[in-house]
This record gives structure tokens, C-alpha cells and sequence, in this order.
């Protein structure tokens, strides 16, 4: 009796926890967003005015149409893309593999932004294939500034995403289901369309969806390349930022409507996927098969194409941040001059990034392992709440995100404006989804007896959490946290909104050094940054024993 | 239209390793045909080679007198349950069965009549559309089974069809899918390893060893005059004893180590005086009389409908690795039983038995086929 009480309180004192902070940091912040986005700027009262401006003025509502025109393209391009080397590596043999696969997961989690900085340093106005072009070729290379520009860049990124996901779902088809197609007399193309693709099409929708939020709430690539293409997050930001105060409301205004439509999407694929939703457990996944023909050398080409288009970035970063420079302009010579410059300047970005990143993990990890242990273990209306709060990150852009915070955080009786807190609770709260969805998954394969086995053997169930189900989390736990890691040192669109000249990160110096045309310096924290990431990733590969990370 | 399966010199390699040196079998038209073996012996591989999921590497598979090894899968006609029933997850029951007739371009009525009466066939009318997720094991079975004969296959192959399921279920199904067989009369080749269900199941059965078949023929065949001691001990199972053949004016008598000697009129004429033999005696073929094997009784177990006694023979040699011998008692004729520890004589029915080269390759009772 005495055990089961104590087991009661502490998970209550959890879930109470928990819900307490989530009400702090992410109801309240989100109510406030609402809230001021029906404030009159100068009255303070009620108004429907804010709406009312974006929808009649053309300038604004043309964001709302731009962001769309991006998001979709990028979205069908990387599901087109992503989907196709998916399928095309999961059926044949394709030399060097795990090293494209690693290309591709490098690619996905650097930071978009340092794509399009490196896109421009090559095909921009000034860049080296432009002038290339020009001088020894005669040609004019198109602007790629623009419309163009962001899907490239967006688009290089993001089938990652989709190639991950879609791997993974093909990897679950068990080869019978396809024989068994065949069996019944379907060919080879037949099989594709009735089988494989209804297979994946949940998969597809979740990626999908994913790029679709991805692509939607991008601040740092359309700021940088877009130019005159303005889209709803640097409308946003630049109506918050630029003319302080007065304009919050209406950049608040902004806000909830891409909320709002976020979350139309969100329920949108959670309604379509219950709806088809099965389950597949494979006993023998395919087997890749050999190449033959004009196929096998088009697919080559195509595959080891793309990946080395997505990877540009990091070559251009890494190449021209051991370049000297002249005012903005690269010479020939190399130097390590951007380092000196970086570590005199900005040494404390870095400092930032790995101090809050590390603060942040932690939060998260622990964050991440108590609720998805209160949401599949001890249900009840509370924890089902809590449940779904935590998916609101997903839904909320990132300077979304940090508008809500610094409109919630800046007055009484809760100052944290200007603050590295602020910048920490943003990046838990943008973050934490991952560790929390993979300690989720890694929950529902232990089994309960687990647990009912210790404490049948004497050992109370806190501690049984802690010495026996923490461990055997700890693997999901830590894919997960991975990407949570990785994602927070490389995160822009909220710090770049909530940072002050003593919180800057590495992402947002990376950013404002590029605004201002520092492109060594720029190049010499993108580095740094990608060969962090690089880093976490192979230690990652090697204490998990895995190649691949799960999204 | 059904048809027979020939398969001639077949040979199928991984790399270097050779798993089928060279299969030759004929599956008559309209067959329930079983490949019966040990895990590991090929007998997946063969279907899969017949289904054309796996290349072959010499010698020709022939449906009726048409060569089918370029004939990729998808063109040979052909039904295929698998171990795991491999039902389409996104597909309702109906959908899962319409797939091949959608395929065969079937109009609509008529494909919804067969679809009808193959439910009704396989009893699962009501679960039309259902998704499979919510079928128990044997339902999902039934479907497959429904979904491969549904379109008319010229052969019907089946996987370890019943491994899935549990013991009682897989002797339901075991039976429903003979009466299914017959009913259709298609050319069916059946994997499993479980002789029990070789046995209630086949017209024909071939028992595999190593990629090489080493008898082919009717279960009662098989079980009663298997044609190696493989076989004999494969297939139910067999007590190994050694023994010498004794000829005495053309009589044929077989003597074991104890001294105890039967006559042997089944032995063929190839059998020479004095010839060292394996002698294999079912647990049932034994009675107990006031001679035979002098044997001890080790332990006895109770099953219901009979009693098996595990016994040790106090002078003869068994053969090699078997540690006792079986015995068994059916409750229903005998009156006596015995205890731990009694000492009796055994009388193996010559009628029954079976008698082996030493080296345990060949049956020497006149006329066992291995060929059959
Ligand atoms: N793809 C493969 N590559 C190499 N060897 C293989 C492959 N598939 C099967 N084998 C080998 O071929 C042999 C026969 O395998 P097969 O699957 O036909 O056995 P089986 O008789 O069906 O056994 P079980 O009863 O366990 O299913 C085995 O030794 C197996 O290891
Ligand atoms: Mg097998």
C-alpha cells in the first residue's frame, strides 16, 4: 500500500510539473500571441483591424500566396526526389551507399540558412560559377535570387527528409507482400503502383507534411536569397523587428494566421493517416538487386547528382572559410584570418551555442523521457493533455515561436526578455519533440513486465523507473536526443527574434554576418558549426552502432 | 487449366555453395504433392524456383511440356500461399482477393460472383471488408488460400502454410485445405517440415535431405517401407538395432546380438549369408511376447490413448546415436502394463519391419521403391 502511494505521488507531482510548465511556456505564450493579435496598437482595445490590414493590402496577403507558391513546389520536388532515390536505393545495388546515406543525413540537419548563404556565394550576383560563366563563357547565368533560389535551396534540403522517411517504409515491406503481387500476375510496374505506393503513401503524407511545416516556417533562406520574394515568415519578422513596438500587434496578426493554417494541415494528415493507417511488421525486407542497363547508369547519375548538389554548401563553407579576404571579396590565397577574426569577435556565440545547447539537451532529454513515460504508462485525462500539447512545436513556426515568447515575457511578473533563459526555452520547446516521440517508440517495445518484474523483487517503482526502464530507454532516448541536439545549435528563425547582443549563437552571427557581407566570417562559424554537427553525427553512428538515425 | 509439373536436372547454387545438386521429380496433374524435409534441406528454395522467385542454375522446370524458366513470376499462373500469408495490409479482405482478378481484367460481375464463392468456400463471407489487421491467424490463412486459388493457377504453392497457427487450428486447417485441394483438383506442391502433417495431408510425398530427394511416394508408403533409415527415422520414428541375415536352405532369418532370431521372408534376394544389416522397428510393431529382444524398461509415459515406454535391450546393439529404444502400447488392446525397471521380451513383426543396408542406403525388403 505504502509503495503504491509513493508510486502515485511522485508521477503526480510530474504530470503537475510538467503541466505547470507547459501552461507557462507554451498555452500562455500562444494565448498571448492571440490575444495581442486582436489589440489595437495604440488603444490597446479590441480589434479585428490587424486581420482586416493584412487582407486588403496586397504587399501583405501577396507573402501569404508567395509562401504557399515555395511551400508547395519544395514540398511535390522533395517527394518526387526524395521518394525516387528512396526507392531506387532500397531495390538496387548502389555503390557507395552508406556514404551517400551519410552525405544525405549531413545535408538534412545542417541549417537551410547556410545553404542559401553558400548558393549565393556561388551562383549569386558576385559568385564564382556566375563569373565563371560570364568572363570565360559569355553566358548570363539567371538570377538565382528569388522564387528560384529558395526552392532550390529548400528543395536540396528537404528531400532529405523524405528519403529517410521513405527508406524506412520500404525497409517495413515484408518481400512476401510483393512476391506474393506477383504471384497473382502482376508486373514489375503494376506492383509499384498497387502495392509499394499504397504501402507508403502514410509515410508519404507524414513526410510530406513535414516539408510542408519545414518549408513553411523557413526564415534564414528566404531572408538571405529570396530579395524582393517576401514570404510570411520574413514578413513576420521584419514587421516585428524593424519598427519596434508598434508593429506587434500586426506582426502578431501574422502569427496566428499561419498558426492557424498549420494546424488546419496538422489535423488535416493526422485525420487522413488514421484513416489509413495499418501496420506492417516485415520478416524479410527486400534485397537490393543488380543494375542493368541504361536504367542503372540514369539512376547513378541522378542519385550521386543530387546528393552532391545538397552538399555544395559545405564544400563552398568549409573551401572558402581557409580563404583570405579583402573587404568582402575572397582572394586566392589561403589563410586561417576568418578564424582569428571569428574566435577575437564572436567567440562568445560559440560559447553561447554550446552552453545553451548542452542546458537545452539536458532539459529536453529529461522532459522528453518523463512525458512520453506518463503519456503511454499512466493514462489519464491529465497526461492526455499534456499528450497533446506537446505536438503544439510542431504546428508553430519558429519566429512564431519567439514572438509569442517575447510577447508573453516581457512585461510583469515574468521578465525573461533579453535573457539566455528565453533562448533556452525556445529551443527546448522547438526541440523537444524528437527525444520525445523516440522515447515514446522505445516505451511501447518494453515490455511492462519489465517493470512488474523488479518491483516483484523488492524495488519501489520510482526507482524502478530510473534503474530499469530509464536504461532501457536510453537508446531511443538518445536518437532521438541527437537530433534534438543537433537541431537547437543549429536553430535561427526563433533566436534570431529573441537574441541580444550577449545571447547571440553561432546561427544567428552566421546570419548577421552574411547580412552584412562578412563572408569569411560567416564561413568560419558555418564551419565550425557543419563540423560540429559532423561530429555529433559519428559519434552518434558509433556508440549506436547504427547508420542511420530515425526520424 | 491445371497442369503437371516436370522438373528435370535441376540445380540451384548461392555463390559457390550448391544447395540442389541435381532434382528430378514429376508432380502429376491435379496433385496435393508435399515436399517434406529437414530446416535447411531446400525445400523453400525448390517452390520459390517453380514460383520463379529464385533463378535456377541448371536443368529445366516444365509445366506440362512448356519450359518455365524464363518466364518471370507475374506470367506463370501461378497461386502461392505464403508462411506469413503476406495479405496486403491496405486492402479490405475483398480487395485482397479482387487483386488478381482485377489483373486477369475480370468483368465486375463476374468477378464478384467468384469472389463470393470463393468465400463461401473458405467460410469468411462475413469478414468481406474487414481490414486484416482485424483477421485472426486462421482467418488471414483463409484468405490467402482464397486469394491464390481465386484466379484458377495452373499449380498452387504453399509455404509452411499451417506454421503460424496453433496446434488444433493447424488440424482444422489442415483439412479444410485438402477438401479445398479436391474440391478444385489443382496442382498443389506443399512445403512444410512437420511429418505428421506430410503424412494427413498429401497424395504424394517426396522427403528431402540436403537438397536430394531420397524417396518419393504415397504417405502409407513412406511411413511403412521408407527406403533409408533417414527416412524411417524422419518420418515417425524408428528403433535402430543391428542384426546379422542368416540363410539357411533359402530360408531367410534375421538374428540380433542377444541371440534372438526371426524369420524374414520379405527380404529380397540381393540380402548374402551372414550380411551385417540395420534392422528398423516402429515403437508400434513390437509385442511382447515370451521371446524376443530381452529389453529393460526405463521409464514409461502415460499419453491417454496409449503408453510409451522408453527401453533399453540388454544385449543388442542399437545403432550409433540412439540412447533407447520406443516402445509403445495402444490402451485400447492390451491388458498388461509394465513398470520402471521390468525385464521383457520384445517380438518385432516381420511383417513390419524394415532391414537395412549397414550403411543405411538401401531397404532390403523386396520391392521398396524409392520411386514411387
Ligand atoms: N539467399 C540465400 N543465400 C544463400 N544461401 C541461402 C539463401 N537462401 C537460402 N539459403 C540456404 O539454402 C539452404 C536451403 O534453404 P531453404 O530456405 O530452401 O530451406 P528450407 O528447407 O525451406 O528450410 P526451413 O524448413 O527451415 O524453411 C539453407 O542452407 C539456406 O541457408
Ligand atoms: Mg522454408
Amino acid at each position: 500500500m505504502d509503495k503504491g502511494k509513493l508510486k502515485f505521488d511522485f508521477w503526480t507531482i510530474i504530470t503537475i510539473l510538467i503541466a505547470s510548465l507547459f501552461t507557462v511556456f507554451l498555452i500562455y505564450p500562444l494565448f498571448s500571441l492571440f490575444a495581442s493579435s486582436f489589440k489595437d496598437p495604440l488603444t490597446g482595445a479590441f480589434t479585428f483591424n490587424n486581420f482586416i490590414r493584412f487582407f486588403s493590402k496586397k504587399y501583405y496577403y501577396q507573402g501569404l500566396i508567395n509562401s504557399f507558391l515555395v511551400t508547395t513546389s519544395v514540398t511535390i520536388l522533395a517527394i518526387l526526389i526524395g521518394s525516387s532515390i528512396a526507392y531506387i536505393m532500397n531495390t538496387y545495388k548502389i555503390k557507395g551507399k552508406n556514404f551517400l546515406e551519410i552525405l544525405i543525413i549531413i545535408s538534412m540537419l545542417s541549417p537551410p540558412f547556410i545553404g542559401a548563404y553558400s548558393w549565393i556565394l556561388l551562383c549569386g550576383r558576385n559568385g564564382i560559377i556566375t563569373r565563371f560563366f560570364l568572363n570565360y563563357l559569355g553566358i548570363k547565368l539567371p538570377p538565382i535570387y528569388g522564387f528560384v533560389g529558395i526552392v532550390l535551396v529548400l528543395t536540396l534540403r528537404l528531400y532529405t527528409f523524405i528519403y529517410l522517411y521513405v527508406s524506412g517504409a520500404l525497409k517495413k515491406i515484408d518481400v512476401s507482400l510483393i512476391e506474393a503481387a506477383e504471384s497473382l500476375g502482376s508486373s514489375p510496374s503494376k506492383k509499384v503502383f498497387t502495392i509499394v505506393f499504397p504501402l507508403i503513401l502514410p509515410t508519404l503524407l507524414a513526410g510530406g507534411l513535414l516539408v510542408f511545416m519545414n518549408a513553411l516556417g523557413d526564415f534564414g533562406t528566404p531572408m538571405l536569397i529570396g530579395e524582393g520574394f517576401i514570404v510570411m515568415p520574413v514578413l513576420i519578422y521584419s514587421e516585428f523587428v524593424s519598427e519596434v513596438g508598434g508593429e506587434a500587434n500586426f506582426a502578431a496578426a501574422l502569427s496566428t494566421i499561419m498558426v492557424l493554417i498549420t494546424l488546419l494541415l496538422f489535423i488535416g494528415q493526422k485525420y487522413i493517416i488514421n484513416k489509413k493507417s495499418f501496420t506492417m511488421n516485415s520478416l524479410r525486407s527486400m534485397q537490393p538487386k543488380e543494375f542493368k542497363g541504361l536504367i542503372g547508369v540514369f539512376s547513378y547519375i541522378f542519385i550521386y547528382l543530387v546528393v552532391f548538389l545538397s552538399i555544395i554548401p559545405h564544400i563552398t563553407v568549409i573551401y572558402t572559410s581557409l580563404l583570405n579576404t579583402r573587404g568582402q571579396i575572397f582572394t586566392n590565397e589561403f589563410s586561417i584570418k576568418s578564424y582569428k577574426l571569428v574566435f577575437q569577435k564572436l567567440g562568445q556565440a560559440i560559447t553561447n551555442t554550446y552552453l545553451y545547447g548542452f542546458l537545452a539537451i539536458v532539459i529536453i532529454v529529461f522532459l522528453g523521457m518523463f512525458i512520453a513515460y506518463i503519456s503511454t504508462r499512466k493514462r489519464n485525462i491529465l497526461t492526455s493533455v499534456i499528450d497533446t500539447i506537446s505536438m503544439i512545436p510542431y504546428i508553430i513556426p519558429g519566429s512564431v515561436l519567439g514572438i509569442m515568447l517575447l510577447l508573453a515575457f516581457n512585461k510583469k511578473p515574468l521578465i525573461l526578455s533579453g535573457t539566455s533563459i528565453i533562448m533556452i526555452i525556445a529551443f527546448v520547446i522547438r526541440r523537444l519533440p524528437y527525444t520525445l516521440r523516440s522515447s515514446a517508440a522505445i516505451l511501447y517495445q518494453i515490455s511492462e513486465s519489465m517493470e512488474e518484474a523488479s518491483i516483484s523483487l523488492g524495488c519501489s517503482p520510482v526507482k524502478t523507473f530510473f534503474k530499469i526502464t530509464a536504461v532501457m530507454m536510453l537508446p531511443g532516448v538518445f536518437s532521438g536526443a541527437i537530433l534534438s541536439w543537433i537541431t537547437v545549435i543549429n536553430e535561427l528563425s526563433a533566436s534570431v527574434i529573441l537574441y541580444t547582443a550577449n545571447t547571440r549563437t553561432m546561427s544567428v552571427s552566421i546570419y548577421s554576418e552574411v547580412i552584412r557581407a562578412s563572408y569569411g566570417t560567416a564561413a568560419a562559424l558555418s564551419t565550425i558549426l557543419t563540423l560540429t554537427t559532423i561530429i555529433s553525427l559519428l559519434i552518434f553512428f558509433k556508440l549506436s552502432g547504427k547508420k542511420e538515425i530515425s526520424m | 487449366m491445371s497442369v503437371s509439373i516436370n522438373i528435370e536436372n535441376v540445380i540451384k547454387k548461392y555463390d559457390r555453395t550448391i544447395i540442389i545438386p541435381n532434382l528430378s521429380l514429376k508432380i502429376e496433374n491435379g496433385e496435393l504433392f508435399t515436399l517434406l524435409g529437414p530446416s535447411g534441406c531446400g525445400k523453400t528454395t525448390l517452390l520459390r524456383m517453380i514460383a520463379g522467385f529464385t533463378s535456377i542454375e541448371g536443368g529445366v522446370i516444365k509445366f506440362d511440356d512448356k519450359v518455365i524458366n524464363h518466364i518471370p513470376a507475374h506470367k506463370r499462373n501461378i497461386g502461392m500461399v505464403f508462411q506469413n500469408y503476406a495479405i496486403f495490409p491496405h486492402m479490405t479482405v475483398k480487395q485482397n482477393i479482387e487483386y488478381g482478378l482485377k489483373l486477369r481484367k475480370i468483368p465486375k460481375d463476374e468477378m464478384s460472383r467468384k469472389v463470393d464463392e470463393i468465400l463461401k468456400l473458405v467460410k469468411m463471407e462475413s469478414f468481406k471488408d474487414r481490414l486484416p489487421e482485424r483477421l485472426s491467424g486462421g482467418q488471414q490463412q483463409r484468405v490467402a488460400l482464397a486469394r491464390a486459388i481465386v484466379i484458377h493457377p495452373s499449380v498452387l504453392l504453399m509455404d509452411e502454410p499451417l506454421s503460424n497457427l496453433d496446434a488444433k487450428l493447424r488440424i482444422e486447417m489442415r483439412s479444410a485445405i485438402r477438401d479445398i485441394q479436391k474440391e478444385i483438383g489443382i496442382t498443389t506442391v506443399y512445403v512444410t517440415h512437420d511429418q505428421e502433417e506430410a503424412l494427413a495431408i498429401s497424395d504424394r510425398i517426396a522427403v528431402i535431405k540436403d537438397g536430394i530427394i531420397q524417396q518419393v511416394g504415397k504417405p502409407k508408403d513412406i511411413y511403412t517401407r521408407p527406403s533409408n533409415v533417414f527416412v524411417s527415422t524422419f518420418v515417425g520414428s524408428s528403433n535402430l538395432l543391428w542384426g546379422i541375415v542368416k540363410i539357411d536352405n533359402g530360408i531367410k532369418r534375421l538374428l540380433f546380438d542377444d541371440g534372438f532370431s526371426i524369420q524374414m521372408n520379405k527380404l529380397s534376394d540381393e540380402v548374402k549369408d551372414n550380411q551385417r544389416v540395420i534392422v528398423s522397428i516402429r515403437p508400434e510393431e513390437f509385442s511382447v511376447k515370451d521371446s524376443g529382444i530381452k529389453v529393460k524398461i526405463k521409464t514409461s509415459t502415460f499419453f491417454g490413448r496409449y503408453i510409451n515406454y522408453q527401453i533399453i535391450p540388454i544385449e543388442s546393439k542399437i545403432v550409433n546415436n540412439q540412447h533407447y529404444l520406443e516402445f509403445t502400447q495402444d490402451l485400447g488392446h492390451v491388458h498388461e502394463f509394465f513398470n520402471e525397471g521390468d525385464v521383457i521380451y520384445l517380438f518385432p513383426n516381420p511383417e513390419k519391419i524394415n532391414v537395412f543396408t549397414e550403411d543405411g542406403e538401401k531397404n532390403l525388403i523386396r520391392d521398396v521403391k524409392k520411386n514411387g
